[in-house]
C-alpha cells in the first residue's frame, strides 16, 4: 500500500480526545470556537514572545522604560535599544518562523504526508541557492527596482516546488515516505552541490558570511530585510487564506477532493505557489533554517486536532513565537557567542523527526 | 437520469488527466443509460476499465470524445462544484494522512455546499448527522476515523456522500476490502438507502454476486467496452460471464431470496 498511512501511525499514543462541543451548539459554531480560543492563545504567545525577545541581550534593558511616553525617544537608550537594536531581529523570526510553519502544514496536507516540510523537500535549499547568487553577484540584479535577494530566493523555491510537484501528481495517491524522503535528500545534495560552486567563486569574505548564512541565522540588524521580504510574504499568507477548507479534502486525496467540488488543479497550484513564496520569503530573511515546518505543526495538530481552518493560522502564530524563542535561546545560550538558530532548530526538530519516522513505523 | 455517450478516453493521450505510474485501462465507445433512481452495477473483471469510467461518469476525467450528461446537462459544461451537488463519489478506500473525526468527514460532504471562507452552518451539522445516521454511524461522531474498522470507514465515507445531498452516488468497489458480514451490511445499507431516499446509485463491482444481490440493472465491462447491459436477470448468463471472467459458471436463482446466484465451477478452457 504505497503512498498511504495506515490508521495507526498517523496518531500516536498521545492522540487525545478531542474537546467536547459544547451542548446545544453544533461543531459548525464549534469550529468558529475553536478557531478563536486557538487564535488568540497561540496569537498571545507569538505576541509576548517578541515583546521579550529584544530586552534580553548584552546590556539590559526594561520594559517599563521601553514605552515611557515620558523620556523623548533621543534621549530614551532603552528604547532606542529596543526598537533601533533588536526589535528587528524578533520580527524577522517572526516573520520567518510563520511563514515555515504555514509552508509546512500546505506542504504537508498537498502531499498527504506528515513528514513534508519545505525543509525535508530541499525547497528551502532551493531558495537558499537563489539567495546565494543574489547575494553573491549583487550586481547583476541590481538594475532592478525592487529587492533581489527575496525574489531570486522565491524563483529557486519555485525551482524546487516545480520538481517536487512533479513527483507528486506523478504518483496520484499522494507521495510516500520512502519517495519523499529520497527527493528531498536529493535535492539538498543537489542544491548543496550548486551552493558550493557558487561559494567555489565568490572571494573569501563573502564566504564567511554566506556559511554563517546557511546555517540558518536572523542576524538582521534593520528594517530594509524585512521590508523587502514582506511583500512576498503578504502575499502568501493572503493565498493561504483561501486553502484550508480545499486542503482539508485534499488530505483525503485529490479525487476524494474533486468528486466533492474542489478544483484540485487550480487548489494545488494555488497551494504550491503560495508555500514557494512564503519558503522564498523566510529563506531569504533567515536563510535555510530546519525543523520549523515539522515541530510547530506536529504540537498544534496535538493540541487543536487536524482541521486545517484551524491547524493553519494556529501554526503560523505559533511559529512566529517558537522560532523568536529559539532565536532567544541561540542569544543566550553561550552568551556572548550568538549561534545560528538554525543550530538549535535542527538540535530541536532532528530527534523530533526522528521519533515521528519510527511512529510511522515500517508500514510503508 | 445519467446518460454516457460514446464515451472514449486513452490514458497517456488526454492532457488533463492527473498522471499515473502505470497507464490504467482506457474506454471506448462506452454508452449507457442510468434512469433515475435505479441501482446500476458495472460489472467486470479487474482491469476491465469500471474505475475510469466511474471517474467520467463523476467528471473527475473528462473523456476524450463522447460526452456525459446528468439529466440533459453535459457535465463539462457545469463547475467543479455543480458536479459535485449532484454527483457524489465513494471512493473504494480511504487513507487519511491527519487524523480527522468521523463527524469531520461526514461535514467534508457539505463542501460544495459552502463558500471558500464558510463554516458549517447548525443546518449543515444536522445533515451530516442524518447522514450518519442512514448509515448507522451516528454513536461514532466523536471517534477519530483512523481508529475505525474497513466496515464502519466505509459506511462514514457514505454518510459524507450522503451529506452532499446529491441525487446520484457513484460507489467504487464498495465491498472490495470488506469480509463477508459487512458486505452484506453494505449491500443492504446500499439497497436500504435507494429504497427510502431514492437515491440513483452507481455501483462498480467485479463481484458477481454482490452485483447480482444489489443491482437491478448492469452493464457488462471489459477493456474498456460495454459487452452487455440490461437487467441484471437478462444480463448476467452463463455465457457471458464465461466470456467475461474466463470461469464456467452456474447461474441460479436462490430458493430463499429470490435473487440470482453465481456459483462458479472451474476456469473455462
Amino acid at each position: 500500500m504505497a503512498g498511504e498511512l495506515s490508521p495507526a501511525e498517523v496518531r500516536g499514543p498521545t492522540s487525545s480526545p478531542r474537546p467536547e462541543p459544547v451542548e446545544g451548539r453544533g461543531p459548525g459554531s464549534e469550529v468558529r470556537r475553536r478557531l478563536l480560543v486557538a487564535t488568540t492563545c497561540f496569537g498571545v504567545f507569538a505576541f509576548v514572545v517578541c515583546l521579550v525577545a529584544p530586552l534580553v541581550g548584552p546590556t539590559p534593558i526594561r520594559l517599563w522604560r521601553v514605552f515611557d511616553r515620558s523620556i523623548p525617544f533621543h534621549d530614551n537608550v532603552d528604547a532606542q535599544i529596543f526598537f533601533i537594536a533588536r526589535l528587528p531581529r524578533a520580527l524577522a523570526g517572526a516573520l520567518v518562523g510563520s511563514a515555515l510553519a504555514a509552508s509546512g502544514v500546505v506542504f504537508q496536507a498537498l502531499l498527504r504526508n506528515p513528514l513534508a516540510t519545505p525543509f525535508t523537500l530541499g525547497v528551502s535549499a532551493g531558495a537558499a541557492l537563489g539567495a546565494i547568487l543574489a547575494i553573491t553577484y549583487p550586481l547583476a540584479l541590481s538594475a532592478l527596482p525592487v529587492p533581489a535577494v527575496p525574489l531570486a530566493s522565491f524563483a529557486g523555491s519555485l525551482f524546487a516546488v516545480g520538481i517536487v510537484y512533479g513527483l507528486a501528481t506523478a504518483r496520484r495517491l499522494g507521495l510516500s515516505t520512502h519517495v519523499l524522503l529520497l527527493a528531498g535528500v536529493t535535492l539538498n545534495a543537489f542544491f548543496s552541490a550548486l551552493i558550493l560552486f557558487v561559494q567555489y567563486f565568490a572571494d573569501q569574505s563573502q564566504t564567511v558570511r554566506t556559511v554563517r548564512w546557511l546555517m540558518g541565522d536572523l542576524d538582521v540588524a534593520t528594517y530594509t530585510p524585512i521590508l523587502a521580504a514582506l511583500p512576498l510574504a503578504v502575499v502568501a499568507f493572503a493565498a493561504f487564506a483561501w486553502l484550508p477548507r480545499s486542503l482539508n479534502l485534499l488530505a483525503v486525496g485529490t479525487d476524494a477532493a474533486a468528486a466533492r467540488g474542489v478544483d484540485v488543479l487550480r487548489t494545488q497550484r494555488l497551494a504550491f505557489f503560495s508555500a514557494s513564496l512564503a519558503t522564498g520569503a523566510a529563506v531569504s530573511l533567515g536563510g535555510p533554517i530546519g525543523f520549523i515546518g515539522i515541530v510547530v505543526p506536529h504540537l498544534v495538530r496535538l493540541l487543536v486536532g487536524a482541521d486545517h481552518r484551524i491547524v493553519l493560522p494556529a501554526s503560523a502564530l505559533f511559529g512566529a513565537g517558537f522560532l523568536v524563542a529559539c532565536d532567544v535561546l541561540a542569544r543566550t545560550l553561550l552568551a556572548p557567542i550568538e549561534l545560528p538558530v538554525g543550530i538549535i532548530t535542527a538540535m530541536l526538530g532532528g530527534p523530533f523527526f526522528l521519533w515521528l519516522l519510527v511512529r510511522q513505523g515500517g508500514s510503508r | 437520469m445519467l446518460q454516457a455517450d460514446n464515451v472514449t478516453l486513452e490514458y497517456g493521450a488526454t492532457p488533463g488527466g492527473q498522471g499515473f505510474s502505470l497507464a490504467p485501462p482506457g474506454l471506448h465507445g462506452v454508452s449507457l443509460t442510468v434512469p433515475t433512481g435505479a441501482l446500476f452495477g458495472i460489472l467486470g473483471p479487474n482491469g476491465s476499465g469500471k474505475t475510469t469510467l466511474l471517474r467520467v461518469l463523476a467528471g473527475i476525467l473528462a473523456p476524450a470524445s463522447g460526452r456525459v450528461r446528468l439529466d440533459g446537462t453535459d457535465l463539462r459544461g457545469l463547475s467543479r462544484r455543480d458536479v459535485a451537488r449532484r454527483v457524489a463519489v465513494v471512493p473504494q478506500e480511504t487513507h487519511l494522512a491527519f487524523d480527522y473525526s468521523v463527524l469531520e468527514i461526514a461535514l467534508m460532504g457539505r463542501y460544495p455546499h459552502l463558500g471558500t471562507f464558510g463554516l458549517e452552518g447548525p443546518r449543515d451539522v444536522e445533515i451530516a448527522r442524518e447522514g450518519l445516521a442512514a448509515t448507522g454511524t451516528q454513536h461514532l461522531e466523536r471517534r477519530s476515523f483512523s481508529t475505525l474498522s474497513g466496515g464502519e470507514k466505509q459506511r462514514v465515507v457514505i454518510a459524507s456522500a450522503l451529506a452532499q445531498a446529491a441525487g446520484l452516488m457513484l460507489l467504487d468497489e464498495p465491498t472490495a476490502s470488506l469480509d463477508l458480514g459487512y458486505q452484506m451490511e453494505i449491500a443492504s445499507l446500499l439497497r436500504r438507502l435507494n429504497e427510502q431516499r431514492g437515491a440513483t446509485m452507481v455501483i462498480a463491482t467485479h463481484d458477481l454476486n454482490f452485483a447480482a444481490n444489489v443491482c437491478g440493472d448492469l452493464a457488462l465491462l471489459r477493456d474498456g467496452r460495454v459487452v452487455a447491459s440490461g437487467a441484471t436477470e437478462s444480463v448476467l448468463t452463463r455465457e457471458r460471464i464465461a466470456a467475461l471472467y474466463g470461469v464456467e459458471v452456474e447461474v441460479a436463482r436462490h430458493p430463499a431470496t429470490g435473487r440470482l446466484v453465481v456459483v462458479p465451477i472451474r476456469k473455462a478452457s
